[in-house]
């Protein structure tokens, strides 16, 4: 029996390591991604005031702190028993979208862009953001920060603080927006629609009129059926930041369609004894374990997931780009793993639209930022999608508005049993019988799980632009048979 | 830097944190490139198992300057902490979790014990008959996999081990991180041992740009949703506790530019050595009531005092845990 052990820059609560365990013909016996960290916010939110976690959870990541912000901000909402008024709810969303705008912009370029603008086989040296940039022009270089820090100064403007935003309070938020800044955010969000369509068409011109790249998505050892979990509108349109959870089987049919106060009827939690991080699983199905296809309870909860579990986008660009995607791709659903890059830049223009939808909105300088507060009734869930995944939070508090009880359920947690799943399929299309592994196998395997823009993938790439990773590969006695090294 | 002077060796690791700190590093990338045109990164939170053979390969003292963000969690995060001591010349706390234990350190108000038996038993969504929690080493068909060990405590950097310098702030100031990357490059001379760097000397309150009536006094605290925030009186005389009297300044004042109350991330002021006591001193200098009875009726409004005080500092903090 063979190890190979591969310990990548991670952030999600702390870490990651993957084990893969190769039998004595030298085939993949098993692989495990360990999350070795874990923090506790579920018991250390108990006995603070419920207004103080949207501040606290945000805390929770570095990367994604709007996310917990805003899924916070509206379990506190429903702990009091409030709706906010339509301006707060309009800002909220309008900071949402530029969260999504600036995330979503850096993944493809930072992460997504070395493996298919500079491509899969290239030298790792090249593969990196200036590579990225060498190949697309400086300028369009130069645009990406502008477009970025565009999407930041909306964040900052809106949430107060540059990283971890401070703008809810119980039923609505700490500031308004003025007419001379909504004309500002108008300008900016129009930059983001013509930015997010330019960023498709790189997109087209550099993977997908690539013959090589589009069978690496379609053929590659890449592909997981497995059900699919999204938030959608009364239309049943993709929506980031309200709505009911609809779950799709792997042949398309909706399986679920849950309001967030349900989500315990429908999603369950697993725990394995080698990682800190639970498996979460669909609950009526049951935990099966690390398998695919129409009786596994395991589901993905990606960008990819969210067009399939949606019949559509609900802004006019984003639509059109929609059923492009499927019609290349061959209809609904789509279970190539590689597809949630294009996935993701369908939703960065839904994402653009919508900023620029509501910067218009007559709503969004108004005046009434909270609701009134009356008794609290003391429990509430609230969901958003995070760009890595559903995000549920559920608070349970005293009739003062102490905190008694957290459950938290994290974007990138659902995809924890699929990131697995993930690996193991790209490390068994590598390692056969016979073939002596290669540095192949490190882009291969980072492939599988930065598809997922895993929240740890962040912070490795944004400034080597790469991950360095080493595998080591040890023969039964543990003795270091051969070491691969990309740094 | 001519080439005739080496590079300076500059190291980065995280422990238990969020990466809002390297974020807050990234977040000025042209300043940051200055930084690696100066400095060799010898070492940056990459392959595990790598990183602590290389580190541990190198000669003590390798590492100029390693800023350690995170709090010390579980026995990977200790044994980094005493690795990167031996190895660095100057170790830097940065960050509150590094610095005071931040955020996770508010897990000191509950036990290993309860913390697992919420998170893997007691909790709703999670089916879990047998009893299965994650275990350091872990026998699975194929061979052993292991975890680090989850301490009951969670603790400061300098409660581990001997710390050069701290740097406040969940997350520091990009621009106030680059003040220190630019001091340590430019070979200026550096402040004492134990200093607090890139941060101010006053507290919030002295520049904070919220208005102040001489001896305003009040008679009711609220919470942050009972009152209508005008947007430009002082917390404190709106009745809204908020932790500027017992924090440094150096953050740019973000959270109260935003509207809500300071929590108080930049930890103490100069002088100050414990906040909570600083805040019950700035609480009883402000209320209107003098008998002991109207007083304690006045503090019944401050909710979760010690969740507050102590929302960055618990571990440590004079109360540093609850006890079991």
């Amino acid at each position: 029996m063979r190890t190979i052990t591969i310990d990548p820059v991670t952030r999600l609560e702390g870490h990651g390591k993957i084990e893969i365990f190769l039998n004595d013909e030298g085939e993949v016996s098993n692989v495990y991604f360990q999350v070795p960290e874990l923090r506790g916010f579920e018991k250390f939110c108990e006995g603070r005031p419920v207004e103080e976690l949207p501040a606290i959870v945000a805390k929770i990541c570095g990367v994604c702190p709007g996310c917990h912000h805003m899924a916070s901000g509206k379990a506190v909402d429903v702990v009091f028993g409030v709706e906010p008024p339509p301006t707060a709810k309009k800002l909220r969303e309008l900071f949402y979208m530029a969260h999504f705008i600036h995330s979503h912009t850096a993944h493809f370029y930072a992460l997504a862009g070395p493996d298919f603008i500079v491509g899969p086989y290239a030298p790792a040296s090249k593969r990196n953001i200036l590579g990225v940039i060498e190949k697309v022009g400086k300028e369009i270089g130069t645009e990406v920060i502008r477009q970025r820090r565009h999407a930041q100064e909306i964040q900052a403007l809106l949430g107060g603080h540059q990283t971890f935003v401070v703008m809810n309070i119980p039923g609505g938020v700490r500031r308004g927006l003025s007419r001379q800044e909504r004309d500002d955010i108008v300008v900016k969000a129009k930059g983001f629609v013509e930015f997010a369509q330019f960023t498709l068409k790189i997109f087209e011109d550099f993977v997908l009129k690539n013959n090589e790249y589009v069978d690496i998505i379609l053929n590659g050892p890449y592909s997981l059926r497995l059900h699919s979990m999204g938030l959608v509108d009364a239309n049943n349109k993709v929506n980031f930041y309200e709505g009911k959870v609809r779950v799709v089987d792997t042949v398309g049919k909706e399986l679920y369609k849950y309001a967030p106060h349900e989500y315990l009827d429908y999603v369950a939690e697993h725990v394995e004894p080698w990682s800190y991080l639970k498996f979460p699983f669909l609950k009526k199905i049951g935990w099966k374990g690390f398998v695919e296809g129409q009786n596994s309870g395991v589901y993905q909860a990606t960008p990819l997931s969210r067009l399939n579990a949606a019949d559509g986008m609900a802004t006019p660009l984003a639509q059109k780009e929609y059923e492009r995607m499927y019609s290349t791709l061959g209809g609904k659903p789509v279970h190539a793993t590689l597809a949630m890059h294009w996935a993701r830049l369908v939703e960065l223009l839904y994402s653009a639209e919508r900023c620029l939808e509501l910067a218009m909105d007559r709503e969004i300088t108004g005046r009434e930022l909270r609701a009134q507060l009356g008794p609290i009734p003391g429990e509430g869930v609230g969901i958003v999608e995070a760009q890595r995944g559903t995000l549920t939070h559920h608070y349970w508090t005293d009739k003062k508005g102490i905190v008694t009880k957290v459950n938290l359920i994290v974007g990138t947690t659902n995809n924890h049993a699929a990131i697995c799943m993930s690996i193991k399929k790209a490390a068994e299309g590598l390692i056969k019988k016979g073939v002596v592994v290669s540095e192949g196998i490190l882009n291969m395997i980072e492939m599988a799980f930065r598809a997922y823009d895993p929240c740890f993938s962040c912070a490795t790439h944004c400034l080597p632009g790469q991950m360095p990773i080493i595998v080591d590969i040890r023969n039964a006695g543990g003795e270091l048979q051969q070491r691969l090294k990309r740094d | 830097m001519d080439g005739s002077t080496p590079k300076l060796k500059l190291a980065v690791y995280w422990a238990s944190a969020c990466g809002g700190c390297c974020v807050s590093v990234l977040d000025v990338h042209e300043k940051l490139f200055d930084v690696i045109a100066a400095a060799d990164f010898v070492f940056w939170p990459i392959a595990l198992d790598i990183k602590y053979r290389d580190v541990e390969n190198m000669p003590e003292n390798h590492i100029d300057v390693t800023l350690f963000n995170g709090a010390v969690r579980n026995s990977e995060n200790e044994h980094m902490a005493l690795l990167l001591r031996k190895k660095s010349r100057i170790l830097v706390a940065c960050g509150s979790c590094s610095h005071l234990g931040g955020i996770p350190g508010l897990a000191n108000f509950s036990t290993k014990e309860e913390i697992l038996r919420r998170i893997y038993e007691e909790n709703e969504s999670t089916i879990n008959p047998e009893k299965v929690r994650p275990l350091p080493e872990c026998k699975v068909k194929e061979g052993t996999l292991t975890l680090p060990v989850f301490y009951n405590d969670v603790r400061s950097l300098s409660q581990v081990v001997d710390v050069d310098y701290y740097i406040p702030g969940c997350p520091p100031q990009t621009e106030r991180l680059l003040e220190v990357f630019d001091t340590i490059i430019s070979g200026a001379e550096l402040p004492l041992k134990g200093s607090v760097i890139g941060a101010d000397t006053k507290a919030q309150c002295d520049e904070c740009t919220r208005k102040i009536t001489e001896n305003k006094r009040i008679r009711k605290f609220y919470r942050p949703w009972e009152i209508e925030d005008d947007g430009v009186t002082c917390f404190m005389e709106q009745g809204v506790i908020c932790l500027g009297p017992a924090t440094r300044a150096g953050c740019g004042y973000r959270c109260i530019k935003g509207n809500a109350p300071c929590r108080g991330c930049y930890g103490p002021p100069p002088g100050v050595t414990d906040p909570g006591s600083k805040m019950m001193s700035a609480i009883a200098g402000i209320i209107e009531e003098k008998e002991p009875e109207e007083i304690s009726r006045v503090l019944e409004d401050v909710v979760d005092p010690s969740g507050l005080f102590y929302r960055f500092s618990l571990p440590v903090s004079l109360i540093r845990r609850k006890l079991p």
